[in-house]
């Protein structure tokens, strides 16, 4: 059955479409620009409409955790990243850019048309409980009982990470 | 298959994340300096995301495993980010360049 535009499902479907479409264009221009900031400013755009399927997908703290982090935190600090050094793409490559561009578009393609085949060919077994639910209340019990040791171990991590990348950022700088 | 009901598909989801992977590949291989590639892996990432929350949605017995997976990944992927532009800042300050194929030091 097909919903009229004017309906509320049909409006929900049409911005479906939208964030479909604002997380592809994203991704072609992240992956096809040859500015580094074009490309952060894709990768923003397509982080957003992953954030909107995300919310189709019935989970709205996902989805706003992915505009915070990934939005809000790892593009700013790319930017930050292209500010702080030079990154014009040279045409370095010249030589062996048509080979190597045609061997990647026949490389990603492929694993697109495979993934794509494999998802709609097979049979998908439906095994979600009609009572279970997966709101915030569901994931917070989750992350401090039977995730506890992961979601500490993620806490570890991201303490080295933060540290590691202070000490390996001030290395080499003098002490003025 | 109606364009205004696929939100309700998992294969919807599944081929959105196949074709945001694919493009993070594509990036991978065309990209010629470090931003560029830590941008097509951050895309391959929200790919992989993109299908355990699907499979979550549709497939799960219970719905909160996806997500937790998601938010694991999310947090992974800012530690790497992290590392990763630390380590391009101490790459330009030694090079003076971020291109992958001015770094040949150790190239016999």
């Amino acid at each position: 059955m097909t919903p009229s535009l004017a309906t509320a499902q049909g409006l929900s479907g049409l911005l479906f479409l939208v964030f479909v479409l604002a997380t592809v264009a994203g991704g072609l221009i992240a992956a096809g620009t040859r500015q580094v900031i074009r490309a952060v400013a894709g990768l923003g755009l397509s982080l957003i409409g992953v954030a909107g399927l995300y919310y189709y997908l019935g989970s709205p703290f996902v989805a706003m955790m992915q505009v915070l982090i990934y939005v809000g935190a790892v593009c700013v600090t790319i930017v930050f990243a292209v500010m702080l050094a030079d990154t014009d793409e040279k045409n370095v490559r010249v030589k062996t850019s048509a080979l190597q561009g045609a061997l990647a578009l026949i490389a990603s393609a492929g694993l697109i048309w495979a993934l794509s085949a494999l998802a709609l060919r097979t049979p998908w077994k439906d095994m979600t409980s009609p009572g279970a639910k997966g709101g915030v209340n569901e994931i917070g019990v989750a992350l401090l009982t039977r995730y506890d040791l992961s979601f500490e171990l993620i806490s570890v991590v991201l303490l080295a990470a933060i540290v590691g990348s202070l000490a390996l950022a001030r290395a080499g700088r003098s002490k003025s | 298959m109606n364009l205004l009901t696929m939100a309700n598909q998992l294969e919807t989801y599944l081929i959105i994340g196949a074709v945001l992977f694919g493009i993070g590949l594509y990036g991978m291989v065309r990209r010629s300096n470090f931003i560029g590639m830590l941008i097509s892996a951050e895309l391959m990432l929200a790919g992989a995301s993109l299908n355990f929350m699907a499979f979550n949605r549709f497939a799960a017995p219970e719905p909160v495993t996806g997500q937790v997976f998601t938010l694991f990944i999310m947090a992974i992927a800012a530690a790497e980010t992290a590392i990763v532009l630390s380590i391009i800042i101490a790459v330009y300050r030694n090079f003076k360049t971020i291109e992958t194929e001015d770094l040949t030091d150790m190239k016999g």
